[in-house]
């Protein structure tokens, strides 16, 4: 049956070409690899293909559609390190790429994306960095992964839902972690939420792996966290996954645990099923041989935007593209219950955000009640009169 | 209030002689159906039906009861009467919706895991072709010609129009974000497309020889509900086209659009998460499925009012009566 399709496909694509244009798509997505300690979970390692997988899967998608529809669709991957970024890029300008899906670091993906210049459109698929939708915004680049005050504000709704407000924060020493930590005391004021009690939990550095780790573990964690003021639930902020899966049962106090670990917010996972995301699991297992991450869906749903943009538009400019996911026509099915779209006034992509237990999706926020004046989704990161960006006026 | 509706309903029975019709309900988390009685909507039993059960559909004459059994991969066919368990059809993975030719045979079935319309021998048994598709194909509907069987796609955002002599896809019309279900009017001069994210119903108007034109989009407005809930679902049209009747899911209400000027003109509260739709043969009723409340809403079609809800099993999804 296989053997037979692309044959049927073919044929389907040569009767209707006519019907549209011809359009040619080449998409690149553009991956960064740092250097990595090891993480705590050998769930975190990272396939080779992280985030590759999820674009390819796109680009079937688009394909499909792109059938019907008389386009062709190509899909290149770039993967480099920090120091051969630039190089890596501007071979890859001079190739003529101008969709991108990019998988950096903040500072590289700004730095990046004044590279590019007006030319390209660049879209965001790993970094949270409040920032890049905020000051450090860039006309060429839109987001479809959320910022962390997204992800926050996520957090918090469901907090407040709970009736939980006072908050016990515990963060780590690194810069990226007392990042994090600022995006949940901005969310705790946003949303009523009071934080009675703040501790740093220190990166001392030192091997992940340790044959009985949990043996120490399991006595130094409930002196950490011992003679708090009174709290409903602690909230780790841990970007350096350092300390934040240890603290579900090994606290001082029996809380729940919300944030980098306990309950995650993610944009996607392997076991959501809602909304016929089984169908897209099927898909993607299919396709790799490996459950989804939340990079593969990212880039996914970035090549998706373009798929979409293409379909509407019968273009292929990156420039054309850009404008249409920005207007009020565009609108996307991304398996979340509701259609995704873009805020005009910094790029990022609006979306629901799932809180996850790493079996489940135990919720998925905005929560009920938090009503905006545009979308509810308008209730999760920074809404207009908020950001400072104004590359997109 | 009771004992008015009983009157009327008798009085209704009594004056058109019509026929106590069985209501059956798919019920995708009880793994039953639940078989009501048309008179007095009483529930007439519940039977195991296979794995979650959402489609439904029952054979012309009445006798065969179709379910798609989606997580037991199967068509799964049932006696009507008996409600014995006869065979399963090879329908592919996680089937969904499919739609039956007027004549009782093949059955066409939306294949959401391979991107294929897969056509189904009810007499045989087997599979006489598999369609490729957009992505994630899920709505079906059938002209009233029966010459082309229309698919929606809900990842590709298209009706495809298959034509049933060679199983070849005809047209192509893209509509909004992921179409749920498409039917015909009763002419077969319209086709209408629920798009459940997009939340718009796509008319698609039919020239003579078939062809097809998005011809304009049906939108819902409710104060006090949130756009985002307004999701079109089901749908159905009256046989003289007057009315159409479209199920918006999470919003638990049924939008009633008058079939000439497209317009909303009233909104009917039904259950939570209502879902799928079907009229009695005579038209004078419309069943819809409540998923988040476990029941069905019945709706009298002239009066545009809900006059009953009846309790049925573990978040119902699909609803077919049996004919006359």
């Amino acid at each position: 049956m296989r053997h037979v399709l692309p044959v049927l496909l073919v044929g389907i694509c040569a009767a209707f070409a006519s019907i549209a244009q011809a359009v040619e798509i080449r998409a690149t997505v553009f991956r960064i690899d740092y250097p990595q300690l090891a993480p705590i979970s050998r769930y975190d390692l990272n396939p080779e293909d992280l985030g590759f997988a999820g674009a390819q899967l796109a680009n079937e998608d688009n394909q499909t559609t792109g059938n019907f529809m008389g386009q062709t669709w190509t899909l290149d991957t770039v993967a480099t390190t920090p120091e051969e970024s630039d190089g890596a890029f501007d071979s890859l300008m001079a190739e003529g790429a101008s969709i991108i899906i990019m998988m950096a670091r903040a500072e590289d993906l700004i730095r990046l994306a004044d590279r590019a210049g007006d030319g390209a459109l660049l879209i965001n698929a790993l970094a949270r960095d409040t920032a890049l939708r905020d000051g450090e915004c860039r006309a060429n680049l839109l987001h479809v992964a959320p910022s962390d005050a997204m992800m926050a504000d996520a957090i918090a709704q469901f907090a407040m839902w709970k009736k939980w407000p006072r908050w016990f924060l515990i963060h780590g020493s690194n810069p990226a972690d007392t990042a994090l930590a600022e995006e949940y005391r901005r969310a705790a004021k946003k949303f009523g939420a009071r934080i009675v009690e703040q501790r740093e939990y220190e990166d001392t550095g030192g091997s992940r792996r340790t044959d009985t780790g949990h043996v120490l573990v399991q006595r130094q964690i409930p002196v950490f966290t011992q003679d708090a003021r009174d709290h409903d639930l602690v909230i780790a902020a841990d970007a350096s996954d350092v300390f934040a899966p240890y603290l579900p049962f090994n606290l001082w106090t029996p809380r729940p645990v919300m944030g980098s670990s306990g309950l995650r917010p993610v944009t996607f996972h392997a076991a959501h099923e809602a909304w016929g995301a089984t169908q897209f699991q099927r898909r993607f297992e299919e396709l790799t041989n490996r459950r989804v991450r939340e990079e593969d869906y990212q880039a996914w749903l970035a090549l998706r935007v373009i798929g979409e943009a293409v379909t509407r538009t019968g273009e292929a400019a990156p420039g054309a593209l850009r404008d249409y996911a920005l207007s009020d026509a565009f609108e996307l099915a991304a398996f979340k219950g509701q259609k995704v779209t873009f805020r005009q006034w910094n790029g990022q992509m609006r979306q629901p955000i799932l809180l996850y237990d790493d079996r489940i999706t135990m919720s998925v926020s905005p929560q009920e009640g938090y009503l905006h004046q545009r979308s509810p989704l308008d209730s999760l990161g920074l809404d207009m009169p908020e950001s400072a960006c104004t590359a997109f006026d | 209030m009771k004992r008015l509706i009983a009157t009327c309903l008798t009085f209704s029975c009594l004056a058109t002689a019509a026929f106590a019709n069985k209501v059956y309900v798919s019920n995708e988390k009880g793994n039953t159906v639940t078989v009501l009685d048309s008179d007095n909507w009483e529930v007439l039993t519940e039977f195991p039906a296979g794995n979650r059960p959402r489609g439904i559909t029952i054979s012309p004459d009445g006798k065969l009861l179709y379910v798609c059994a989606s997580d037991d991969d199967t068509v799964r066919v049932f006696d009507a009467e008996s409600y014995e368990e006869l065979y399963t059809l090879p329908s592919g993975p996680d089937p969904e919706l499919f739609v039956l030719h007027p004549s009782g045979n093949p059955l066409y079935v939306a294949n959401e895991d391979d991107n294929l319309v897969t056509v189904i021998d009810t007499e045989s048994h087997t599979v006489r072709a598999g369609i490729p598709v957009g992505v994630e194909p899920e709505g079906m509907a059938i002209s009233p010609d029966a010459k082309f069987v229309i698919n929606t796609s809900e990842t590709t955002n298209m009706a495809h129009f298959i034509d049933t002599s060679d199983y070849k896809i005809k047209h192509n019309i893209l509509v909004d974000q992921r179409p749920r279900y498409a039917q015909y009017s009763h002419d077969g001069k319209i086709l209408y497309v629920s798009a459940e994210i997009g939340g718009t119903v796509s008319i698609i108007d039919i020239a003579e020889d078939g062809t097809p034109t998005l011809s304009d989009k049906i939108s819902f407005e409710v104060p006090g509900v949130q756009p985002e809930w307004l999701q079109p679902v089901g749908v159905r049209t009256t046989s003289d086209g007057k009315w159409i009747f479209v199920a918006l899911g999470p919003s638990n209400r049924v939008a009633v659009i008058d079939g000439q000027s497209h317009e909303v003109v009233k909104y009917i509260m039904t259950g939570q998460r209502v879902w799928q739709l079907a009229f009695t043969p005579d038209e004078k009723f419309l069943i819809t499925t409540n998923g988040n409340s476990n029941d069905v809403t019945i709706i009298d079609v002239e009066a545009q009012k809900a006059i009953k809800s009846v309790q049925v099993g573990q978040q119902p999804w699909g609803v077919v009566v049996a004919p006359d």
